[in-house]
């Protein structure tokens, strides 16, 4: 930039230290961070089986057997794992911010957060008991 | 533009992340787990008759495209902060957004044409 007509001729160069593409590897924070981002992955895959198990089903009971034959590939089973994992972290997160996203009031009192966490989660218990139970019985 | 869009695309962020946080974990170990290695054979399942109003099929489109939303723009930042992409911010946007898009047109299809 130096003696060019709009910088000054002696000006210092800026300085802009480069951040490291594994700039979230430096602390265990940045790291929970980057994972909790990367949860929406896990919620990608899982549209996508869903999707995929919708449509095995509208091709008949075959192309569905052989759906689920490749759902019980132990590759997939270990990535599942990963995924689950990942869909229950999200979960928790998320449940946990909500104090943050919303504000109740009763009364003029702010419902204190650990009861919006705490009341999400049981519904999300709730919820996830009655699909298993639903699909049980199906 | 996208500042008209921006709000829009917050709210089905959200919308998703909440669908998927209530539904996603136990949909996973319903299709991956108690499916495969249920303790019946899961091709006896009858799917058309649970599925046969159209209403719970509207509900599964969007309990589909929803979380899609909500993975494009949470993946659309990872990419932007943890890649440093953001010189490719508009073609992430697009492939993003697009791909939700085309899945959700994707899940209607397959959702509605189901017999």
């Amino acid at each position: 930039m130096a003696g060019t007509l709009d910088a000054p001729r002696y000006h210092g160069r800026w300085h802009r230290p480069r951040t490291s593409v594994f700039w979230w590897l430096e602390s265990w924070r940045y790291t929970r961070f980057v994972l909790r981002e990367l949860t929406s992955v896990c919620v990608a895959w899982t549209a996508l089986v869903l999707m995929a198990y919708v449509g095995a089903a509208g091709l008949g009971a075959e192309a569905l057997a052989t759906f689920l034959s490749w759902m019980g590939a132990p590759w997939l089973v270990a990535w599942h794992v990963v995924v689950l994992a990942g869909l229950v972290y999200h979960s928790v997160s998320w449940f946990s911010l909500a104090p943050s996203a919303m504000v109740v009031r009763v009364g003029g009192r702010r419902v204190p957060a650990s009861l919006i966490v705490g009341g999400n989660v049981a519904a999300w218990v709730v919820v996830s008991a009655a699909l298993l139970w639903l699909a049980g019985r199906a | 533009m996208s500042r008209r869009v921006a709000p829009l695309l917050w709210l089905l962020f959200s919308a998703g992340g909440t669908v998927a946080a209530f539904f996603y974990p136990a949909l996973l170990l319903i299709v991956a787990f108690v499916l495969p290695f249920g303790y019946r054979d899961g091709t006896e399942l009858s799917l058309a008759g649970l599925l046969q109003p159209a209403v719970v099929r509207g509900l599964l489109v969007v309990v589909v495209a929803l979380p899609l939303f909500h993975w494009a723009h949470r993946f659309r930042y990872t990419l932007y902060d943890g890649l440093q992409l953001k010189h490719l911010a508009v073609l992430i946007a697009v492939l993003c957004y697009g791909s939700a898009l085309a899945s959700t047109f994707v899940a209607a299809y397959l959702l509605f044409t189901l017999p």
